[in-house]
């Protein structure tokens, strides 16, 4: 067949009708794809480019700066520094294990980190950057920048990381931040979507965690383009958030790192306090241990260590612990009697070394009794026959409530953890607590602080500040937040008699500067600067009969668990009450010679603002004391630098 | 007119031929192939590698041979017709043992210089083949069983290999473009009412051997299916091809975002975006009046065919234009209806614009053949 060859025409007829037909299905076609086009771009428009934006647009978080925290004279102790990271991008690295091992040879890499950013690496996409190491020096910084040529894909980040700059010593008081766990999510009712961000630093204990909605912030946010993998092309905008408030405390940073380097490694605690505002100036708990190393993330080893310590340096013991107030109780029970008017100040009490209630021989720690004693005598000697008998007449109810008058049993408003509530006993708590009916000789061991009795140090730091100045201070911790002043509460009247307080201030002023006093050997003898105070030891065990006929086995030769709490309270100065003071030490033995001399030394740095000269101290001691403040000297961050010259 | 009375004195001759070419059918093609350049050079970030560039060269190379194959008479072709359709179907078996694995799928022999898709050929070969047996079957025959069985076995053959490799969106479009051809060339309307009747029992039965063991789809053809009818049930697997297609076209609006500034093909949120996906980016960068003077040009290329075709006495060379006219536009009418949500993702590209070898040059040889059917067209 060659050439063309003609259709025939009634072929070709049908040939058009068909191709007419076939045309049209195909022109209805277009005409459908048209109209569709025209649903997709022009009446749903409007949704499919908000879908399209909400593809490409990210709202990423920018955490705020946290607050920082000072002491009241501006002395920072809780700060953020910047931190440095080292990242590697996997894509423009090429080679990461090839980088990695070249990168290890300019800084010191940790091998577990190591291994972790490799895994890291095979998981994630190729251009989110991945940490290699966290908290590197800034020598180690400039030793990667230097060799960057030979480093791809290696790049130093900076962020902020919190440091606490006077560390252990104010480890209970400020407690410290951690990254943000499940654990804290599930306890916290926050909504904050910053603690979605992975690793973000919140407050766990003490004020970081107590004041933390103050310290955190308001985050920010930026708008960055995403593609569809992901990776942000560039950033549209960004809204800047509120950093943290910064937070002042009513603590003095050279006070408190002087009464911690003084506590020592004893496990004891201690609180300086205003009597007059209630500000709290020192707030100690020994041993102490290093927050800076939770910001890390503490290695477990030492996490155990401090742990299975049996000192307990985590516990904040100046406010979460809880000790029978012994002989320091004697002044409320007083109180109650005086205000009573069961008793006046001048009337005696024959003390014969003991006091038989109930068929049960309660003995006074003198087993030869003080004869006839006043309250004043009582107090000094720290009769305890002469307190039974007040107790006996007054009862528990009117002891519980006036400790309650004075702080005692009550928990104070303190941003701090696990504040004690203490205890302060009641014959309907025993009832149902117990289940037990109150009897006699709980009223009796209550009467000298034992039995039921529990108090925290700061409790009976808040129960020497009311009876020094016959107000009803309470304690504060927090000075400004963002420079806005916090006002005090408290500080009115108790409505006490005036002649009853003035009595018992005497009485206390007698134990410290009397002779016969139970705290004369750690007396001031400059004037001005006096003190009085209540000594006071606490038993832990029972004493037996047969133990107190052999002769009550000495503190020395007990098992440290078993030997008494000593405590000591004390105001100064005298005349013109500007501190109170309470120490505690644990399983210290005797109030007049573990605990008194710590408070002495304490309130004589308060009283001078700085270290007191020998000459407040009695002549014989001075030698010791001068040895003792050389020694102190080198423990203390603060001793040669003032001020805000740490920041 | 007889065959008689027919002389070749009425064909043009020599190189003037040139001048008796379909021109307003050719600047069409490459209006369109010019939007498909524009396109490849803005989803690759505003450059001409790596896409454009290849395209413009393949497209030229495609144009000559085009104005080639229509120097050479129309007659000349219809004797290959056989020829042609039996060195596919070689090609397609040998796809079946020799060819490469792309995709999940057998569909290319590589020649060295270039890809051949075998099943992209036998478009054309195929619609070649049936043109010649009806210009060849007395009319009088064309709707006896026999003479209509024969065209069937012509198509499902090829059709029944590339279904193998997998490709359900070329086999769809070989007998849709095979059927189409029987209807043009007068085969009795009962037929096609038989095979609609088949095809709506067929269908049925592809849907209930699902989970079967004679289950006659593979599963990802299934899901398909699945996430045609409902892109929501898998917004971020299968259903995420056509979510975020429509969201790239719903977001174009009226005028578009402006050239380079679609965000959706940008940012990588479109698959395949300089293949098959190629018309959304349009849709997005230049909005309802791009998308649609697209769509308004290829209708146009298929009027000049159809134009052509019923201007043609010759038996063969209007049904071939016509067939050809088809082919194409079951080409943009798929790719386009599966962009827009309206047919699933069965991956079919856009033709002359979409980036590729084989689909190209394929189009532009029918296009040469329905050139030299104008050119050779009886006077």
């Amino acid at each position: 067949m060659k050439g063309p060859r003609v259709d025939t025409e009634a072929n070709h007829r049908l040939f058009t009708r068909r191709a007419a037909l076939l045309g049209g299905v195909q022109l209805a076609f277009v005409a459908g794809l048209g109209a569709r086009m025209q649903f997709l771009q022009v009446d749903q428009a409007d949704q499919f480019r908000l879908l399209a934006e909400e593809n490409r647009i990210n709202v990423r978080l920018i955490p705020p700066a946290r607050g920082e925290v000072f002491d009241r004279n501006g002395v920072p102790l809780a700060r953020n520094v910047p931190s440095y990271r080292i990242v590697i991008v996997p894509e423009d690295a090429g080679d990461v294990e090839e980088v990695v091992a070249r990168l290890s040879q300019v800084v010191p890499l940790d091998p577990d980190d190591v291994e972790r950013a490799m895994a890291e690496v095979k998981r994630s996409a190729p251009f989110l950057p991945i940490t290699l190491a966290d908290e590197v020096s800034w020598e180690d910084l400039s030793r990667v920048s230097v060799n960057a040529p030979a480093l791809p894909g290696v790049t130093p980040e900076v962020g902020l990381s919190r440091v606490y700059p006077l560390g252990s010593d104010y480890a209970h008081v400020l407690g410290y931040v951690g990254p943000v766990s499940d654990f804290d999510l599930e306890r916290i009712e926050d909504q904050d979507p910053l603690l979605r961000i992975p690793r973000f630093q919140i407050g766990k204990v003490g004020v970081e965690a107590k004041a933390e909605t103050a310290l955190r912030g308001k985050g920010g946010a930026k708008r960055v383009e995403v593609n569809a993998t992901g990776r942000v092309m560039r950033e549209l905008d960004r809204r800047e958030g509120t950093p943290g408030s910064d937070l002042q405390l009513t603590i003095d940073a050279k006070l408190q790192s002087y009464v911690q380097a003084r506590l020592n490694n004893e496990s004891a605690s201690a609180i300086v306090m205003d009597v007059q505002s209630g500000d709290l100036l020192a707030i100690a708990s020994a041993p102490t241990f290093d927050p800076n190393l939770f910001v890390r993330g503490i290695s477990s080893r030492d996490y155990n260590a401090l742990t299975e310590n049996k000192f307990r340096p985590l516990a904040s013991k100046s406010v979460q612990g809880a000790y029978p107030p012994g002989s320091t109780f004697k002044m409320i029970t007083a109180m109650a009697a005086l205000e009573d008017g069961l008793i006046g100040p001048d009337e005696t009490v024959y003390c014969p070394g003991h006091l038989e209630v109930a068929e049960r021989k309660f003995h006074c720690w003198k087993r030869a009794g003080h004869g006839w004693v006043d309250l004043q005598n009582s107090l000094k000697q720290s009769c305890d026959v002469y307190y039974y008998d007040l107790a006996l007449k007054v009862g528990i109810e009117k002891i519980s409530a006036m400790a309650n008058r004075f702080g005692l049993g009550v928990r104070h408003d303190v941003p701090m953890s696990a504040v004690a509530s203490g205890l302060t006993p009641t014959k309907e708590w025993k009832a149902r607590v117990h289940g037990q009916d109150w009897v006699i000789g709980d009223t009796v061991n209550a009467s000298i602080g034992q039995g039921y009795l529990l108090a925290s140090p700061l409790q009976l730091a808040v129960m020497t500040a009311r009876l020094a100045s016959g107000r009803a201070v309470e304690p504060r911790l927090v000075k400004s937040i963002d420079g806005i002043e916090q006002p005090a509460r408290g500080g009115d009247s108790m409505g006490m008699n005036e002649n009853n307080l003035r009595k018992m201030r005497r009485a206390m002023y007698e134990v410290v500067n009397d002779r016969r006093g139970t705290a004369y050997g750690s007396r001031i003898i400059e004037d001005a600067m006096r003190m009085a105070g209540k000594t006071g030891t606490s038993q832990v065990r029972n004493i037996t009969a047969a133990e107190r006929a052999r002769g009550v086995t000495k503190n020395e030769d007990l098992p440290w668990e078993r030997r008494d709490h000593a405590l000591f309270v004390n105001f100064a100065p005298y005349d013109d009450p500007k501190y109170a003071v309470a120490v505690v030490v644990e399983h210290g033995g005797g109030g007049s010679t573990a605990a008194a001399p710590i408070a002495r030394d304490v309130t004589l740095q308060a009283m001078y603002g700085d270290e007191p000269p020998l000459e407040a101290y009695p002549t014989k001691d001075r030698d010791r004391i001068r040895e003792q403040q050389r020694v102190l000297r080198g423990m203390q961050p603060l001793a040669n630098i003032s001020g805000k010259d740490q920041a | 007119m007889s065959y008689l009375e027919y002389t070749v004195k009425y064909v043009p001759t020599g190189p003037r031929k040139v001048l008796y070419l379909n021109w307003p059918l050719a600047l069409l093609l490459a209006a369109v192939a010019g939007v498909g350049f524009l396109m490849l050079y803005s989803v690759a970030g505003g450059s001409f590698s790596p896409w454009a560039e290849p395209q413009m060269k393949r497209f030229a190379a495609g144009f000559v041979l085009m104005v080639m194959i229509a120097m050479v008479p129309i007659w000349f072709w219809r004797n290959m017709a056989s020829l042609a359709y039996l060195g596919s179907l070689a090609l397609l078996l040998a796809v079946e043992f020799f060819g490469s694995v792309g995709m999940g799928a057998q569909r290319w022999i590589d020649l060295g210089f270039m890809r051949l898709q075998p099943s992209e050929l036998m478009k054309v070969t195929l619609v070649l083949m049936l043109a010649a047996y009806y210009d060849w079957l007395p009319p009088h025959r064309k709707s006896r069983p026999f003479w209509v069985l024969l065209p069937v076995l012509l198509i499902l053959i090829p059709t029944a290999l590339v279904l193998r490799q997998p490709d359900l969106g070329t086999s769809i479009l070989l007998m849709a473009a095979g059927g189409g051809l029987m209807f043009l060339a007068g085969v009795h309307w009962a037929y096609f009412a038989a095979v609609f009747a088949a095809g709506a029992g067929l269908i049925t039965a592809v849907l209930q051997s699902r989970g079967t063991e004679w289950q006659l789809l593979k599963d990802y053809q299934f899901r398909r299916i699945d996430t045609f009818l409902d892109p929501s049930s898998d917004p971020l697997g299968a259903g995420y091809h056509i979510t975020q297609s429509k969201i790239a076209l719903g977001s174009g609006g009226w005028t578009g975002r402006g050239f380079m500034q679609g965000t959706q093909s940008r940012l990588n949120f479109l698959p395949e975006k300089h293949t098959d996906f190629i018309f959304t980016t349009l849709a997005e960068e230049f909005g309802f009046i791009g998308a649609f003077s697209l769509l308004a040009l290829y209708a146009l290329i298929i009027l000049f065919c159809v134009v052509s075709a019923l201007a043609n006495k010759d038996r063969f060379s209007s049904l071939l234009t016509l067939g050809i006219a088809l082919n194409f536009f079951l080409f943009f009418a798929v790719n386009m209806s599966m962009v827009m949500g309206l047919a699933p993702v069965v991956g079919v590209p856009l033709p002359l614009v979409s980036y590729g070898g084989s689909a190209m040059l394929v189009l532009m040889l029918a296009f040469g053949l329905a050139q030299s059917a104008h050119v050779h067209r009886p006077r």
